[in-house]
């Protein structure tokens, strides 16, 4: 959870400069990346073999990208934010550096994956970013208690009025859209139809928001509602469902009838990175299917590194069939770049629903 | 007449410990009565049950012949200048002189006249819109008391109120409490430790001791005629000597003291019986100094000695005068007649004092 | 000597000085000049006051700003009305060890962070929570209450996380008040109400005044209490500077809030002294 974010920038710009001069050690990989990604066995591995040492700093997309604006891309020397999440900050704040692919060992990527990374995260002629960790979001449902639903906009339903919880921030927002037959993503090019599909889903939102029993904030946050049977539909990702259908076989992640939505996290480098040997290292080490599988064991989510499937969980990849037969794999919608002053349309939707009573 | 105030077998007990022990007193209208006694003494604890802050154990208390006891502080017809005073230091002076009328509902008009007529009194006109930390001591202590005295109390209890002045100012807020007494007409309780305060200035003055009235009686009395070995030891400076009876002759007697000297007093009434131990109070004034021995031989009990020390002290100077055959260090006060100026340490004198001077109680009597 | 003297204090004082420039003043000077921004394209900024022009001309940040003022002065006087009592009793009731003892008890929440802190009021009231099953089970409720992600809510956070906060000073003041004085008060002629109007409340002002300018401050500035305990409801206004920062990374508009907000402190602040005749080195001396 985060300080006041007033101080949290000013504080990192004062940091910044006071810790300007010192060089960092090279062989020190600092890594800026989300919880589970970077597990203590994996560490421990890494460091064993390369002799390199990792800082792992833990985080979510909006926070890696301040973090980095902060410090004109300084501080870390690898990050992972998704993949819709580079090209725009890239353009409007250059916190990143073109990644070298003669460094990396593109033979671990799943082909397919590499390139469409490759493709949206494309500046100019450069790449910024390699696929790492991919999921969807969606539903986590108690079937017993809410197995109606269905879909996003199914969470407005008077069956389950006060009971449900979602999240107040973009994935949100794209989600209903979808579910009330719009494109959102068809729109990222045009400012005013994005406006007007956000308008729709505002007005969506607001009507809903008597029967949300809360918006939530973490992912612990979510996990203690939907346990307790305070919330018994909410909107989550795919990873957070399983978990609770290990200990309770009722709750389970739903994709969605208007598709769930399918997110890639990457490796970028950091505009002023220091140790880049050691970020290409730990990209080429993390992606050996043994590897991977350790990753995917920790946080739940498949990786894009071809062949770790088979050293996968028996039960997660069970989960994962359960919850996506074909029909649903092929609806996934894939978030595509988010194009720079998106925020600001979507920021202003956010706000208004949470003012509204 | 009903007296002001009168306290019968007041008591007062903490726990185990009786801080106040049937304490029986009553104070005539328009008398200074002071309580005088060693701080630890219970005299505060008497002054708190009749303002009203401490409920007694057991007895009662009376002001103008009503009982007061179930009467909470604010409405008791007393009021108390307190050790400290507790001026308000947030309020100007004015609005501490009156507060209480202000509580007692008068109009603003009433309150800026009565205030005016008090500033007057204590010969303070004016300074009413200054603040409490702009006055001196003295002014401070004279405002704590018309802020009292403007409700018109039928009995104002003072609490060592100048015990944090210094001397000097301290000499002359005696003559000055003693005069606005006079000019209020009330009746003023007073507690001290300190006994000049309480001679100079009371009527009557009770001396305590570990909770209990020792004796009730002018200042005169208890200087001159203790009751007690206490009141004797207490009230003045005075010499002791411890020893047995030798001889009872009707009301005067002969000690052998523990050195083997012999001393005349008198028993002033008490009960003895030849052989009991017994100590004998003699003032340094009631002993005469003098260089020949025959100027004394009207005395029955003389000594020779030498003069260890001089203590000058302007008119309350003394000597230590160390008996040649026995009975320590005796203080003599000096004359000032100019006789002894030459005096030094280690001159030879005598010294000589009637014997109804020296006061006996029995040794361990209290 | 003396210039020796003034040396030897300017040499002690600069790394203080250093510290206030670098970690309190330069910032708000650079925040400043961030919230005087405007983009005007791709990484393209321009000087101008359409950032503080937003903040004026939207309702919702105005109906933000101005609900955070009022919870937050709510909060100090719910505290102030809750903390008095408390602070008169510790500093005139007791003495010794049962003083040290209770003052302690209000520090004890502080031994655990803010986060940990709020977690456990959402323990206690969540539908699910203690409270909700005492209530059941002792017969007042049919059914599961939700003390939780309302007004109430926030405001119970803010004012146990403030606590500790007003009763210091007001312990400190009211322990300088000597017994005395409250005793002449009642000794000519006063009740409890009018030695507590004119005696107590008076001399215990600057603790008061200062212990509601902390208080204030800390509700106004808080981020997890209201969010957290607040839920869908709690619309708190460093809420709106986190998630410009953060999230929508419009930090020109972020500046600008977060510069309204030092505005609305210092102002409401410096009305709070002229109102109750304090000045600020009185308080905080």
């Amino acid at each position: 959870m985060k300080k006041q974010s007033i101080m949290l920038s000013t504080a990192a710009v004062a940091l910044a400069l006071l810790s300007g001069g010192a060089p960092a050690s090279a062989d020190t990989l600092r890594l800026l990346t989300w919880g589970g990604y970077a597990p203590d066995d994996v560490i421990a591995k890494f460091e064993a073999e390369t002799g390199h040492t990792v800082e792992v700093t833990k985080s979510n997309n909006e926070e890696m990208i301040a973090k980095l604006r902060a410090t004109g891309g300084g501080g870390f020397d690898l990050a992972q934010p998704s993949q819709d999440r580079i090209a725009g900050p890239q353009e409007e704040f250059g916190i990143y550096k073109p990644i070298d692919m003669s460094q990396i060992d593109t033979s671990l990527f799943i082909p397919s994956m590499l390139e469409a990374t490759k493709g949206n995260t494309m500046v100019g002629a450069d790449v910024y970013g390699v696929p790492h960790v991919w999921g969807t979001s969606g539903l986590v449902v108690d079937t017993k208690m809410a197995g109606m639903v269905k879909d996003y906009t199914d969470l407005c339903s008077d069956d389950v009025a006060g009971k449900v919880s979602y999240r107040l921030k973009r994935p949100t927002l794209i989600g209903f859209a979808f579910s009330m037959g719009l494109d959102p993503f068809a729109a990222y090019g045009d400012e005013a139809a994005y406006a007007d599909i956000m308008s729709k889903v505002e007005a969506k939102l607001v009507e809903c928001k008597p029967g949300v029993k809360t918006y939530w904030g973490g992912g612990d946050e979510l996990m203690g509602l939907l346990r307790s049977g305070e919330v018994v539909a909410s909107m989550a990702w795919d990873t957070g469902g399983w978990k609770l259908n290990a200990d309770n076989p009722d709750i389970t992640f739903v994709a969605p009838a208007a598709g769930a939505l399918g997110w890639v996290d990457t490796f970028v480098l950091p505009a002023k990175g220091k140790s880049d040997a050691a970020a290409y290292a730990w990209i080429n080490f993390v992606m050996q299917p043994e590897v991977a599988a350790m990753i995917t064991a920790a946080a739940g989510n498949f990786t894009a590194s071809l062949g770790a499937d088979e050293f996968a969980d028996a039960d997660l990849k069970a989960r994962y069939q359960a919850s996506f037969p074909q029909e649903a794999i092929d609806n996934i919608k894939w978030y595509p770049p988010v194009p720079a002053g998106l925020e600001a349309i979507e920021g202003g939707v956010l706000d208004r629903v949470k003012a509204a009573n | 007449m009903t007296p002001d105030l009168e306290c019968t077998d007041l008591t007062k007990r903490f726990g185990d410990t009786t801080a106040v022990e049937n304490v029986t007193f009553s104070v005539p209208p328009g008398s200074f009565f002071s309580i005088l006694g060693p701080s630890g003494c219970g005299k505060t604890t008497i002054m708190r049950m009749i303002a009203g802050f401490l409920e007694p154990s057991h007895g009662d208390i009376r002001i103008k012949g009503r009982s007061v006891l179930n009467v909470p502080p604010n409405k008791r017809p007393v009021n108390m200048v307190f050790q400290h005073l507790a001026l308000f230091p947030m309020m100007n002076i004015a609005d501490n002189i009156g507060y209480g009328l202000r509580r007692a509902g008068l109009s603003r008009a009433d309150i800026d006249r009565k205030v005016q007529e008090a500033l007057e009194r204590i010969s303070l006109p004016g300074i009413g819109a200054r603040r409490v930390e702009e006055l001196s001591g003295g002014q401070k202590q004279r405002v704590a008391i018309a802020r009292c005295m403007v409700l018109e109390p039928d009995v104002l209890l003072l609490d060592e109120p100048l015990g944090a002045l210094d001397l000097k100012l301290r000499e002359r807020m005696k003559v000055e409490l003693k005069s606005l007494q006079a000019a209020f007409d009330t009746t003023f309780v007073y507690i001290t430790h300190d006994q000049s305060e309480a001679l100079v200035m009371s009527d009557a003055i009770a001396v305590m001791n570990e909770g209990r009235f020792e004796q009730i009686g002018t200042g005169r009395d208890l200087y001159y005629r203790p009751d007690t070995a206490f009141v004797a030891g207490f009230v003045g400076d005075t010499n002791r000597w411890g020893g047995r009876i030798e001889r009872l002759d009707g009301d005067s007697m002969a000690l052998r003291t523990d050195t083997g000297m012999i001393l005349r007093g008198a028993t002033h009434g008490r009960a003895f019986a030849v052989g009991d131990r017994a100590d004998v109070f003699v003032r340094p004034e009631a002993i005469r100094i003098s260089y020949a021995e025959d100027d004394l031989s009207q005395f029955d009990n003389r000594l020779s000695g030498r003069v260890t020390s001089i203590l000058f002290d302007g008119a309350a100077s003394r000597v230590i005068v160390s008996g040649a055959d026995g009975p320590g260090e005796i203080e003599v006060n000096l004359p000032q007649s100019g006789e002894f100026a030459a005096l030094t340490k280690g001159a030879e004198v005598h010294i000589g004092w009637a014997s109804d001077q020296g006061n006996c109680f029995a040794a361990g009597a209290r | 000597m003396r210039s020796e003297a003034r040396l030897g204090l300017a040499l002690l004082l600069t790394p203080l000085l250093l510290w206030l420039s670098l970690l309190i003043f330069l910032p708000h000077v650079d925040i400043f000049l961030v919230s005087l921004r405007e983009r005007i394209g791709v990484g393209k900024y321009q000087i101008s006051f359409a950032n503080y022009l937003t903040f004026f001309n939207e309702p919702l940040y105005l109906w933000t700003f101005f609900r955070t003022a009022v919870m937050s002065m709510l909060a100090t006087v719910i505290t102030l009305l809750i903390a008095f009592p408390v602070s008169y009793y510790i500093a005139k009731m007791v003495k010794g060890r049962v003083q040290s003892g209770l003052f302690l008890l209000c520090l004890v929440p502080f031994w655990v962070s803010e986060l940990v802190r709020t977690f456990g009021w959402m323990i206690l009231l969540r539908e699910t929570g203690i409270f909700s099953k005492l209530l059941q089970a002792i017969g007042l409720s049919d059914g599961p209450v939700e003390m939780l992600y309302n007004d109430g809510a926030i405001m119970l956070g803010l004012v146990y996380t403030s606590m500790l906060f007003m009763v210091v000073p007001l312990v400190t003041t009211l322990e300088s008040l000597p017994d005395e004085v409250i005793e002449a008060g009642y000794d000519l002629g006063g009740n409890g109400v009018s030695v507590l109007r004119e005696i107590i409340i008076p001399h215990a002002m600057p603790g008061i005044v200062s212990g509601c300018i902390v208080v204030f401050m800390l509700s106004l500035g808080n981020y997890l209490t209201p969010t957290m305990l607040g839920g869908k409801e709690s619309l708190w206004f460093t809420e709106l500077i986190y998630s410009q920062f953060i999230v929508r990374f419009n930090w020109e508009l972020g500046a600008a809030f977060g510069f309204m907000l030092l505005i609305l402190s210092s102002a409401i602040v410096w009305g709070m002294l002229k109102l109750t005749g304090q000045s600020l080195e009185k308080t905080m001396g």
